[in-house]
């Protein structure tokens, strides 16, 4: 490909880059034991809920932030981050006109208007700007079905027993860094629990955004499907351009029981820096979902935001008969870099996971897929298929591969096939030759290449990841 | 509609095309036939406006317009259409996804509406009718997995949807067996009309058995060296190439 195209499709700029001005209530930049009693004050948490972050604070205080990524970055100052900021308006909100009109501003210039939302998709949104849940819809619709969907911060005070029960058990707070550091200090996310034998008539959806500078985000998201119960749930993800690098550190736990489906599906846009590689989010994350007998939980995302990715939507199938699935796009452009992929681990009798991988890379950016399928000494039959596809554009970038395979069971059938490909001059020519110019000709063919990929997401949210695909690779070919 | 004065192009400094001259008129149909390596797909290439072609002396025109000074995706607005030797694959965008975006911004390009669903669907189904394909070939990935013969017969459906003003069909031919031929020579004749052309690039005369040229040129080391009507492709046919060689030596 011409250098010319590809500087073109390098320069494009970050869409959602514009600040809201809105009045926050933030806590002074530091981390110790007094900032986790004062967030865990304003929040009006529990005791018990005080101390679990206070034993999650001494756990990461002694740990060490993990140097195996594959990426390089400054690693944040963590004295130096505000770690809880709340837009200012605390009463409760009963409907969509109360809230701050600058705030529904900010969600209609990201296309998310909360009215379109729910006249046209039916989709219930919990948005979280900054560290708070400011409007959740649909509630009352949910209720009826004993679906209970709200944000952290409610479920504590609102359903503490569910809360309690499984905060934690799935990703632990020593599980790792920043696993730890989000359990000291999330000061918001998403609760979901579908009771058994309902399926949830609706896609669930969260909006979440950086929007204060210098804040991170630490949301903290718990769906737990009980038995025979199924829910979808989306999430989509978008910051304002900023200089500094904002740190967004998230976990993300799903609990399956028998017979129960969870489909996660993520759009993730966070600002990935300039065109120098200044600024952009650093986007560190922690997902995994276990799965009892007979369940399923299905992982579907597109990243194609954050200046660093690192994470791993990963599925324990610990029930016989569960399936796991990962369906993934990364895109990264510039110098981004992302280090992402999937854990796949095997535990119950015939367990099925497939993972399909597609990293997509442009310019100076290096994008890696690390994934890991371990089959235990008990899951007799387990089965795995991986396909991992790396998409390269121009021949600055890098595409990397690292696949990790353990099998403690003879039976175990797992198969892994990986390609690489450059976006031609032949497919540009040809495409060309049928009229349709090089801009579009690279979007029908990145959208081809992650069709099994896009299958996956509901309607509305396909649409909306295949244009960000289109926005994060294009240029202004005049 | 198209003239080519004294055009000479070079690939990394091989010069492959010595001078080529030829006009062609609305309602023609010109065969070009030579040996392997004698330039003839070079030709089409130069004419379509590949990049890795640099032409390094001369002029194609094409309805009054300097060709040679537009983007390939220009050339295909103003209705020149390549039927390529080896159409490309391109994996998960289906033929009629592909085909409709071609379509559109065709019709973007012009300045125009894009098309009705329903006129697009009905297109689809006539055409591919037309060049018997099954129906099922519409929500298949463009060329991946096609055999040889379901290629080319696609890239006849393209050119079928597009209705170019000239259409250049490179060795078309190859690679189909003679139901196949028969099928894609039906198809084209079908399009043929008094307001535009096609140019048959070609080893062999089978395919001008079914479609009837008006003109026979003869390439041979980057230059045309003999015209003729349709009689000339049954001489070479029946004589080979040697003796053009011989002349031309």
């Amino acid at each position: 490909m011409s250098d010319e195209i590809l500087d073109e499709i390098t320069a494009s700029d970050y869409k959602y880059g514009f600040t809201t001005d809105i009045e926050s209530d933030k806590v002074p930049p530091g981390l110790n034991e007094e900032v986790i009693r004062m967030i865990s004050a304003k929040k009006n948490e529990p005791e018990w809920m005080l101390e679990w972050r206070l034993d999650a604070f001494r756990i990461w205080s002694e740990m060490e932030e993990p140097e195996w990524p594959n990426v390089t970055y400054e690693k944040p100052d963590f004295q130096a981050i505000s770690y809880y900021s709340a837009p200012k308006q605390k009463k409760e909100l009963g409907s969509l006109d109360e809230v701050d009109p600058e705030l529904l501003k900010t969600f209609e210039r990201l296309g998310i208007s909360l009215d379109e939302q729910k006249r046209l998709s039916g989709v219930a949104m919990d948005v979280v700007v900054d560290s708070v849940s400011v409007a959740t819809t649909f509630k009352k619709t949910l209720a009826e079905k004993g679906i209970i969907f709200c944000s952290m911060s409610e479920a504590i005070q609102e359903h503490p027993e569910l809360v309690r029960k499984h905060l934690g058990t799935i990703v632990p707070k020593r599980d790792n860094f920043y696993a730890a550091l989000n359990s000291a200090v999330f000061t918001d996310g998403s609760f979901c629990y579908i009771p058994k034998g309902v399926r949830c008539p609706m896609e669930l959806s969260t909006y979440f955004r950086i929007n204060e500078a210098g804040t991170g985000q630490f949301e903290r998201t718990l769906v737990v499907a009980d038995a025979r119960s199924y829910v979808s749930y989306l999430e989509g993800c978008t910051a304002p351009s900023r200089d500094e690098n904002q740190l967004h550190a998230a976990v993300v736990e799903l609990i399956a029981m028998d017979d129960a489906e969870i489909k996660y599906s993520t759009v993730q846009n966070w600002y990935p820096g300039d065109a120098e590689g200044k600024g952009g989010v650093f986007n560190f994350v922690t997902k995994r979902g276990l799965c009892e007998r007979n369940a399923k939980i299905s992982w579907t995302q597109v990243e194609t935001g954050s200046a660093v990715t690192w994470k791993y939507p990963s599925c324990i199938l610990k029930g016989d008969h569960s399936v796991g699935e990962f369906y993934s796009v990364a895109v990264t452009n510039k110098y981004q870099q992302a280090d992402t992929g999937t854990k796949m681990i095997h535990l119950g009798k015939n367990t099925k996971s497939t993972i399909i991988s597609k990293g997509i890379s442009a310019g100076k950016s290096h994008n890696s897929y690390r994934g890991l399928v371990r089959v235990g000494a008990r899951a007799e039959n387990a089965r795995n298929f991986s396909q991992c596809d790396s998409l390269l554009m121009g021949d600055q970038c890098g595409a990397h591969t690292f696949p990790y395979i353990e099998a403690q069971h003879p039976t175990a059938q797992i198969e892994h096939e990986a390609t690489t490909s450059k976006i031609g001059e032949d497919q540009l020519f040809y495409c060309n030759q049928r009229g349709i110019g090089t801009e579009e000709a690279i979007a029908l063919i990145v959208n081809g290449y992650c069709k099994e990929v896009l299958n996956q997401l509901p309607m509305e949210f396909a649409v909306e990841a295949q244009k960000l695909l289109e926005v994060s690779l294009e240029g202004s070919v005049g | 509609m198209l003239k080519i004065k004294d055009l000479k192009a070079q690939v990394e400094d091989n010069q492959i095309l010595n001078g080529i001259n030829l006009d062609i008129n609305a309602g023609e149909v010109h065969a070009i036939m030579g040996p392997n390596g004698s330039g003839k797909s070079t030709l089409s290439s130069v004419i379509a406006g590949r990049e890795d072609y640099e032409v390094t002396d001369g002029a194609i025109d094409f309805d009054g317009e300097d060709l040679l000074d537009l983007d390939p995706e220009e050339r295909a607005l103003k209705g020149i259409f390549l039927s390529f030797q080896y159409p490309v694959e391109i994996p998960g965008v289906t033929v009629s996804n592909f085909i409709k975006t071609a379509i559109n911004e065709s019709r973007k390009g012009r300045g125009e509406e894009p098309m009705e669903a329903r006129e697009m669907l009905a297109k689809m189904r006539e055409k591919s009718a037309l060049l018997e394909m099954d129906k099922s070939y519409l929500s298949r990935s463009l060329n991946e997995g096609f055999s040889g013969g379901e290629k080319k017969r696609n890239e006849i459906f393209q050119m079928a949807m597009l209705e170019p003003k000239l259409a250049i069909l490179d060795e078309t031919d190859s690679g189909l067996d003679i139901d196949a031929l028969r099928i894609v020579a039906n198809g084209v004749n079908k399009l043929r009309s008094k307001d535009n052309a096609v140019v048959i690039i070609t080893h062999y005369q089978r395919l001008l058995d079914y479609i009837k040229p008006d003109y026979v040129h003869v390439l041979y080391q980057g230059k045309i060296v003999k015209s003729g009507g349709p009689e000339l492709a049954h001489e070479l046919e029946e004589r080979g190439y040697d003796w053009i060689k011989a002349e031309n030596a």
